[in-house]
């Protein structure tokens, strides 16, 4: 199996984890490889163990077994478990993003905007004023928030707006691999359809790899390439995205793809 | 006056509190925890630096106490009268004569020499509290050397005020490794802590203890856009004609008239008596 991936040009390689909440299973002996350039979706209900996957796979959560390896910049598989953790904080602000299902989690809320979206580039040594405010210009702009907004409050921002601001605060420093929580939860279907437009364009143009959680299975049919479908902590069907939906396998997945209201 | 033990602090305190004042030295900067106890006067009226001035204070000691650059406060009268009846060190106001100077928001405008301790009173001594409200996450941000936030603050001044605004308790960088909070002195005063003497700082409530070290490098944080500027208001002192001191406003009546002078009240008063005579200022 290791000599597989180390062949390959893999960014992100998860190999049997496990998170347990005392007796109770949080997710197990999860595997799996991301390329670069690829979105992974992983999808199931409520208490499938998805955040707790996610949580683990970002280093938010220490798994109880288990090991992800990512890809340095040097292309060395490193376990990021192991890392020290000055380390892994560094991964967080550097090549990793993640972006929280309520944007407040992910924002400083008395910051305005402009701070919000410069908050990486100064984390990492920006220390020169114009450009970090030209990057935030252009970084808002990308997201479709109108330049004379920068010095506004994300609490003055609607929903939808938050949840672009904190995409903006998170790409600013070109991540390779970006973790997504619900990242259109909560948001009104019209305000989901501009988002998923927007993030859609991004994966594209960057060539970003993900990781989506998300229970609604529109967002996975339109930016995931492969598909988990998981369940009681369990990984129960994965594959492409279309296959996985249009050709359900599992009973529970066929539950799930047949659950959704035709409109 | 036998009732006490000398300087008010009983030897073991004193010694837990030079334990820490050592620490603090021997890494500038950086926030020494120590076990602050009860003083009799009110927390956030200086019990941090009284605490210190307990602790470095011998009997040959001359003793000095300025508030916001005044001698002659309530604040600066009592502490030094404090130490006079449980220490019975002698006391001044003139900078230059005194061994331990306690202070609460200035740092003296007469140059300070070696030989000389500066006491600091400190309300709050983290830099990044109103940034980040975990204790928890601040000493990590410390100990991993994570600023970033700080200059955050920065931004957001100038985005709001096109300059920055931030006019006291101006962040330093303390030999290129520890964020510091000089405490609430005037930007005004923060090239000054780059001195010959010892600079100790106290926060009794918070329970912390930090030092710079002489001639210490200490830089105030900036943007290279945006250059630190060592700010005060324009003008000259109108009792001694003073334009290189800080100036503390004085409204004079209601019509709006109102005056300057120079807020370190020895620095004012030595300069009178030498014959400088501002605006509105009575020759001796």
């Amino acid at each position: 199996m290791k000599d597989m991936t180390q062949d390959t040009d893999v960014l992100l390689s998860v190999r049997g984890l496990s998170k347990f909440y005392g007796a109770r299973i949080g997710c197990t002996e999860v595997s799996f490889d991301l390329f670069p350039g690829e979105v992974m979706g992983i999808v199931g209900e409520s208490g499938s163990g998805k955040s707790t996957l996610l949580n683990c796979m970002a280093g938010h959560l220490a798994p109880d077994c288990g090991e992800v390896l990512f890809a340095g910049r040097d292309g060395d598989l490193q376990d990021t478990l192991k890392m020290s953790e000055p380390e892994r904080r560094m991964l967080g602000r550097t090549d990793w993003a993640f972006v929280h299902q309520h944007a407040r989690d992910g924002l400083r809320m008395n910051v305005s905007a402009g701070g919000n979206v410069g908050e990486r580039l100064m984390a990492v040594g920006a220390r020169h004023y114009g450009a970090i405010r030209e990057g935030a210009v252009d970084w808002l702009g990308r997201v479709e928030i109108a330049e004379d907004r920068i010095d506004d409050r994300p609490t003055a921002f609607s929903g939808g707006m938050q949840q672009r601001l904190q995409i903006a605060r998170n790409l600013i420093t070109g991540p390779r691999l970006v973790f997504m929580d619900e990242p259109t939860g909560g948001l009104d279907v019209s305000v989901q359809a501009r988002l998923l437009d927007l993030l859609r364009g991004l994966v594209r143009e960057m060539g970003l790899s993900a990781v989506i959680v998300t229970h609604d299975l529109a967002v996975v049919r339109l930016l995931a390439d492969r598909l988990m479908v998981m369940k009681d902590g369990l990984v129960v069907e994965s594959g492409l995205t279309d296959q996985v939906l249009d050709d359900p396998q599992h009973g529970y997945t066929q539950l799930l793809v047949s659950s959704v209201l035709q409109v | 006056m036998t009732d006490y033990n000398f300087a008010y602090l009983d030897e073991q305190t004193k010694r837990m509190i030079r334990r820490a004042i050592l620490k603090g030295l021997a890494v500038p900067g950086y926030q020494v925890p120590f076990a602050s106890r009860e003083m009799p006067m009110p927390y956030g009226w200086g019990t941090g630096g009284v605490q210190l001035s307990a602790a470095v204070m011998t009997p040959d000691d001359t003793f000095k106490v300025i508030d916001q650059g005044s001698d002659d406060t309530t604040n600066a009268v009592s502490i030094r009268r404090f130490f006079e009846r449980t220490a019975g060190v002698a006391v001044t106001e003139e900078t230059q004569e005194a061994t331990v100077i306690q202070t609460r928001h200035r740092i003296p405008e007469t140059p300070l020499e070696a030989g000389q301790i500066l006491v600091y009173q400190v309300p709050i001594p983290e830099p990044l509290r109103f940034l980040e409200p975990s204790e928890v996450e601040t000493r990590k941000m410390h100990s991993l050397e994570e600023y970033g936030l700080m200059h955050v603050k920065l931004y957001e001044d100038i985005s709001q005020h096109g300059a920055i605004a931030t006019a006291y308790a101006y962040p330093v960088m303390v030999r290129d490794r520890y964020v510091m909070d000089p405490s609430p002195i005037p930007k005004f005063d923060n090239p000054k802590l780059h001195s010959p003497a010892i600079q100790l700082f106290g926060a009794g409530r918070e329970q912390r203890i930090y030092a710079v070290p002489p001639f210490t490098k200490v830089v105030s944080l900036d943007f290279e856009d945006y250059p630190f500027e060592a700010s005060k208001a324009e003008g000259a002192c109108a009792l001694c004609g003073a334009d290189n001191s800080y100036l503390d406003e004085v409204i004079m009546d209601d019509a709006g008239h109102r005056m300057f002078v120079c807020s370190d009240s020895d620095f004012c008063t030595t300069r009178r008596a030498r014959g400088h005579v501002g605006t509105e200022g009575v020759p001796s």
